[in-house]
């Protein structure tokens, strides 16, 4: 690939998307845009660059920056952060939004719908604590496509075996042919919708628990920080933060501050949620 | 070190998995099908089964029922193993008390994530 069409591609993808693509990841790009070349009706990589100078076709950049994005997901990914939910967050959140029984999550990087289904399942177990509650779970993600079957919540025997245990395969799903349906009681609980990282939050509201994991990673330094002061300001006083195993705030944000002792958990650095949830400052 | 019991009538399959789970560092024993696997088990115990279905003398639903039958067992976690991908075969074995079940093929993650979520790894 010629060193101006990859600097073009970078550039077009970190303004769309916030994506950093250095120059190792040249394979990536060839081997995720020669496909979509050819879809689109050209020949070589080149002349999709060649068409995205020239046209600076929209839709187009929509299907490079998607090709681009990583979009791995599986049930429970990680295990301590739906742990850490169940165990701390829920009742935590149990107390302190007793009245007004509402609760607010938000998936900011989604993919095919697996996280936030986990957090519905999650709820659905307890579910005799929370069916008088007004609980929204929004996942959201700049890809259409991956969000296109996070709606349809059908998955293949494979994704079905990744972290989900079989008693509740057994109990939230409905085998169809080669795929496995989640029921329509947990895809109703949960919200998708198309969202860049980069636009404003406003639309959004307030939300309890942010899960943003394995996304920061593909950011630079100040777009990192962008966002995380963004979703501090979404965030309510006694939320709570979810990042990936590899990500933190520490040197890039003094909004939020790791819990200590809990991985991957952040709470804003002025509120109280770690008093809220009984855990040591 | 945990034992682990791999319990398939295919050469293959058993390599495979002998190959992944000594990975993750458990010692392996391998039976040819149920009845082999049930004498294993009362030579020496293992902390889990990984377990076939379809095997001839003895299958893995058989072998499995006779295990938990017997009070004088230190029951294993067992995990199945087995083409069978419906849900009536899922149901049937974990209401003979599997403790997981993987749907083949498998492979180092499915088996790794399973080991997890029954406390093994």
């Amino acid at each position: 690939m010629r060193t101006e069409d990859f600097e073009f591609l970078a550039k077009t993808l970190k303004e769309r998307s916030g994506l950093m693509l250095t120059p190792d990841k040249v394979y990536l790009l060839e081997s995720r845009l020669t496909p979509l070349a050819r879809k689109s009706g050209l020949d070589t990589l080149e002349a999709l660059v060649q068409k995205l100078r020239v046209h600076g076709d929209q839709g187009l950049i929509r299907d490079v920056t998607e090709a681009m994005t990583t979009n791995e997901s599986f049930f429970f990914r990680d295990n301590t952060p739906f742990d850490l939910f169940k165990g701390k967050v829920l009742p935590a959140m149990e107390k302190a939004r007793g009245t007004r029984k509402r609760l607010r999550i938000w998936c900011a990087a989604a993919s095919t719908g697996q996280e936030p289904y986990s957090l519905a399942i999650l709820l659905r177990e307890s579910w005799f604590k929370w069916r008088d509650w007004n609980i929204e779970i929004i996942g959201t993600d700049i890809s259409t496509q991956v969000l296109e079957k996070a709606k349809a919540g059908t998955y293949s025997q494979f994704e079905v075996q990744r972290g989900l245990p079989i008693q509740l395969l057994i109990k939230y799903f409905a085998q169809e042919g080669d795929v496995w349906r989640l029921n329509d009681d947990i895809r109703k609980m949960v919200t998708f919708r198309s969202f860049n990282l980069l636009d404003n939050f406003f639309s959004l509201g307030t939300f309890d628990v942010i899960y943003c994991r394995n996304v920061l990673i593909y950011f630079d330094q100040a777009t990192k920080t962008l966002v995380l002061e963004r979703m501090a300001k979404c965030l309510a006083k006694d939320g709570t933060l979810f990042l990936g195993a590899a990500e933190t705030v520490l040197g890039i944000t003094d909004v939020f501050r790791p819990v200590r002792g809990q991985r991957g958990m952040y709470v804003g650095s002025d509120g109280d949620a770690e008093k809220i949830m009984g855990l040591n400052q | 070190m945990k034992l682990c019991l791999v319990v398939d009538d295919s050469k293959v399959i058993r390599k495979v998995a002998r190959r992944i789970l000594e990975e993750l560092s458990f010692e392996i024993e391998e039976a040819v099908d149920g009845q082999d696997a049930l004498e294993a088990c009362e030579r020496n115990m293992p902390d889990v089964v990984l377990l076939d279905w379809n095997m001839p003398v003895m299958d893995g639903l058989e072998f499995l029922k006779s295990v938990r039958a017997r009070a004088d067992f230190t029951q294993p976690v067992v995990v199945f193993c087995t083409t069978e991908n419906d849900m009536a075969h899922i149901r049937t074995a974990i209401e003979a008390g599997a403790d997981e079940y993987i749907m083949k093929p498998f492979d180092r993650e499915i088996i790794e994530a399973k080991f997890v979520q029954v406390g093994l790894i």
